[in-house]
């Protein structure tokens, strides 16, 4: 669509065009040197770009350590997913990335959707990714798990009075729920495997019983959400494993803990954080180095323990404190029915009232 | 130039009307930075009637409702927070005045989102405050601190500078002399500051209001910490939600569209007065001399606006870096303090320079079609900041399109040129913050009665020498003004910065975003400590350079 917008104004831009370079000589002289030292900046033959929605101290640790061990150079910027997506697309064939590395599958694929990355064919991804955490046209690949879970306050609530987040729509929670925005994709991508499993006039009334069981407006993020529990706004919420990691770490005593639902039925909502490589890349032969270099081994063990999450491959260890909240059924649900049903999940909720 | 000669401006420096630069220039400039906003204004194309009616069927009317009390609840408070408190510094003696004089600015420097994020975390249930409240009273006074209230106090906070600042370089303008006449003509002072002066500083209140409205509308970060759903809430969902640009880029420009209006309903209110003052100043000799319960009365609400919008989240920040975040403190540190400080600078020349030529066309060739120019040149201040952004780089990358395609030509490698480049990202600061130059160049340029330069003409001065010596001088405080609050807006600024800044080229509010969408408030706290420091001192000296 990028395209679209773009595509009706080229006659008005031919203008500004002449217009652009008649200022720069016009009131603009500072610039001159400042251009220069940019290109200096400018990535030079070789190195790989990435793109990345995931935070620099997350990434930037496991880029150093990719560079010491090939010499292969990365630069990078970071932003959120929809503006570094919009860049690329506008970007095409131009566009200086070799690799964007985002956030949940919703995001992945919307990417994949719109043309953004290539299929790659590697014997190690395949090896290394399991099924359910990469593209079925392998245009991306999951490099870290997390969990959509449950957490309680231990103080007021029994872990036996929890069983589903479904369950969490009854009236038992009347006035005990937290939960975060849903303009939060992690919301959008767990309601849209709920569509998923129950359709959508099923999936419609349990978002209509969570909203009527907040007990105070929704949080701006999880870590928020978790506070109100602990402070005793509410009892019960809804978060990602990693942001409760973060308390647990600055404060072991907290009292709060997590609880794996839907053991019974389709198991805990988990989602990834990926990678693809772009379309048209220059340098496709690093990327998909650093690609599964980022997929196994030591480098794998550190990009989901970095962030207290679970490693995308089943042969690397989990981290010490995020094996000790136990282990967990997971949905087997491939992480792509997040991107495939995440318009629907959105009008869903604002159908429902949750904001 | 017959026409020109018919109208009233013969003091326009003749070499400049000859040739048409100014003109040219100012044509330019307009196109420049109306380029991003005809990008999303030609979003037009084609509509997505089933996210439009969505939307409407579920949230645009609640949004709106919410956005127009907002705007209006800003616009309130921003009023009553700044004219009184920079009348009483301008023009009153009262103990500590000198100090507050210039801290009543500090919260300039403070972002809003850190000012939202800082307030939440204090007063909201879970913070420090009501925990002890619930403590020792019980839980019978809770409340939630993210309703509508709570939204417009944050912003106010942050906001009100704005008006200060530039009402009260209107009163120190004024000079006491129309004060003076009034009370011999029989007014009581407070009547004086009705009727008289507060009509006088009109122009300079209503830059001011405009910036601080045009900002919350394009607030997205503040309010995204008090889930307050606003119109620019419908245009990142539209984009992020429904990976819908286009439908983003229709709504931001409806927006435009609203604001548009706005500014055009205030221009007709104000009808054809016209505000020329007396350049003079003589009041640090003549201030109201407050004296008794009065004088400490007014220190006293000078001292809290200052503890509630400065010293409390400056104190919160500090407590967080003491309490640990001290360790996130590593050399690159001084990089992101080069990088946010030079990009500032450069953007604050650019943007006052073009913001100078913009105010001279308008003034020079008053009529619609300059105002109209103006109007498109400024009004991309009100635009979210990535949308805004968007609309630049789409420009520019339109620009790399043709570069490539003389790359080619010429047999060079293909590669961009303009997005990714330093000069992209100055540009789009140039675009952002052209309004909040222009609100305060072009009220001094107001304050140059059309007679002065005419006189300089008559006894012979030659076009430059009139530039040279009389607009320069006269215009300085209000230069200064504009470069401080561009300065300022660029060590804020995040959306363009992210998307467009080169690689490696990251600044201070790079590193907050990186921090706060994550929820780590703590570790934002030394970069959002860092930006407020590094805030103060151009204000301590613009505010102390304005005082004289």
């Amino acid at each position: 669509m990028v395209k679209r917008v773009f595509g009706t104004v080229l006659p008005s831009m031919a203008l500004a065009t002449s217009l652009v370079l008649g200022l720069s000589g016009c009131s603009e002289p500072d610039q001159e040197a400042q251009v220069e030292d940019n290109t200096k900046a400018k990535p030079q033959a070789g190195e790989i770009v990435v793109y990345s929605s995931r935070k620099e101290h997350l990434v930037k640790p496991l880029f150093d350590k990719f560079t010491a061990e090939t010499g292969i150079k990365i630069s990078y910027i970071t932003d959120g997913e929809g503006p570094l997506m919009a860049r690329l697309e506008a970007e095409g064939e131009r566009t200086p990335a070799d690799m964007l590395i985002t956030v949940d599958a919703g995001n992945l694929w919307q990417a994949a959707n719109i043309g953004l990355f290539q299929p790659v064919q590697s014997e190690v991804l395949e090896a290394s990714v399991p099924e359910k955490f990469q593209d079925s046209e392998n245009r991306w690949f999951g490099l870290s798990v997390r969990a959509r879970t449950i957490v309680y306050s231990t103080e007021r609530v029994k872990p036996e009075a929890l069983s589903t987040y479904e369950n969490l729509s009854t009236e038992d929670w009347d006035g005990r729920l937290c939960l975060r925005t849903s303009k939060k994709v992690y919301n959008q991508s767990l309601v849209a495997t709920l569509i998923e499993r129950h359709g959508p006039e099923r999936t419609e009334q349990i978002v209509k019983g969570w909203v009527d069981n907040l007990a105070t407006d929704v949080f701006p993020n999880d870590t928020a959400l978790m506070e109100a529990i602990v402070a005793g706004q509410c009892d019960v919420g809804v978060v990602n494993t990693y942001y409760f990691g973060r308390l647990q770490k600055d404060n072991p005593e907290i009292p709060l803990a997590l609880f794996w639902p839907n053991q019974q039925s389709s198991g805990v909502h988990v989602n990834i954080s990926g990678a693809g490589i772009t379309k048209h890349a220059k340098h496709p032969a690093q990327a998909k180095q650093l690609l599964e270099w980022l997929a196994q081994g030591e480098a794998q063990a550190m990009f989901g323990g970095l962030n207290m999450e679970y490693p995308v491959n089943p042969d690397v260890p989990v981290d010490e404190l995020v094996k000790s909240w136990g282990e967990f059924k997971a949905d087997d649900l491939n992480v792509e029915v997040a991107g495939r049903r995440q318009v629907e999940a959105i009008k869903l909720m604002d159908r429902a009232g949750y904001r | 130039m017959s026409v020109a000669i018919a109208r009233p401006q013969p003091y326009l420096p003749k070499a400049l009307r000859r040739v048409g630069l100014l003109r040219s220039c100012a044509l330019v400039l307009a196109m420049v930075v109306g380029a991003p906003l005809l990008v999303i204004a030609l979003s037009w194309g084609s509509v997505d009637a089933e996210i439009w009616l969505h939307l409407a069927h579920t949230q645009l009317f609640r949004l709106l409702g919410n956005t127009a009390i907002l705007v209006m609840g800003v616009a309130c408070s921003v009023l009553l927070l700044g004219v009184p408190l920079a009348w009483f510094t301008a023009t009153c003696e009262f103990p500590g005045r000198k100090h507050f004089d210039v801290a009543l600015m500090l919260p300039l420097a403070v972002p809003a989102y850190v000012m939202a994020f800082v307030m939440v975390g204090l007063l909201d249930y879970a913070g420090p405050v009501q925990s002890l409240m619930r403590e020792y009273i019980g839980t019978g006074l809770s409340f939630s601190f993210r309703g509508t209230t709570a939204v417009v106090i944050v912003m106010s906070l942050v906001l009100y500078p704005y008006v200060y600042m530039l009402s009260r370089n209107a009163f120190l303008a004024q000079g006491r002399e129309p004060l003076e006449a009034a009370r011999v003509l029989g007014l009581s002072p407070l009547q004086g500051f009705l009727q008289v002066a507060l009509p006088m500083a009109r122009p300079a209140i209503v830059a001011g209001v405009a910036l601080a409205l045009m900002e919350t509308l394009a607030d997205f970060g503040a309010v995204a910490v008090f889930n307050y759903d606003t119109f620019t809430t419908a245009i990142y969902k539209a984009w992020y939600g429904f990976f819908n640009l286009q439908t983003a880029a229709q709504l931001a420009s409806l927006l435009l569209v609203i604001v548009l209006a706005g500014l055009y309903l205030e221009r007709r209110a104000r009808g054809s007065a016209k505000y020329y003052q007396n350049s003079r100043r003589r009041t640090s000799q003549a201030r109201f001399q407050l004296t008794g319960p009065k004088a400490w009365l007014v220190s006293a609400w000078c001292g809290l606006v200052f503890l509630i919008a400065f010293l409390i989240p400056v104190g919160q920040l500090v407590y967080w870096i003491v309490d640990g975040a001290w360790r996130d403190w590593d050399t690159r540190y001084l990089d992101l303090v080069g990088h946010t400080l030079g990009l500032a600078a450069i953007a604050a020349v650019i943007t006052v320079v073009s913001a100078f030529l913009l105010a001279l066309f308008n003034r020079t060739y008053k009529g619609s079609v300059s105002t109209g120019i103006v109007r498109l040149a400024t009004v991309g201040y009100a635009l979210p900041g990535s949308v805004l952004a968007v609309g630049i780089m789409l420009s520019f990358n339109w620009l790399d399109e043709w570069a490539a395609q003389l790359q080619t030509l010429v047999g060079l490698p293909v590669q961009p040129i303009f997005v990714g480049g330093v000069l992209a990202l100055l540009l789009a600061y140039t675009t952002r913050f052209l309004a909040a130059a222009f609100g305060p160049v072009e009220t001094s340029l107001d304050r140059i009665k059309p007679s002065i330069p005419e006189a300089a003409a008559i006894l012979g001065a030659r076009p430059p020498e009139i530039v040279r010596r009389i607009y320069l001088p006269m215009l300085a405080p209000g230069l200064l003004t504009a470069a401080l609050l561009v300065f300022v807006d660029v060590m804020k600024e995040m959306p363009a910065t992210l998307l467009m800044r080169p690689f490696g080229w990251d600044t201070l509010a790079v590193r907050i975003y990186e921090m706060t969408s994550e929820g780590l408030w703590q570790q934002a706290a030394l970069p959002g400590l860092s930006i407020v420091l590094v805030g103060l001192l151009p204000v301590i000296i613009l505010v102390r350079r304005s005082a004289h």
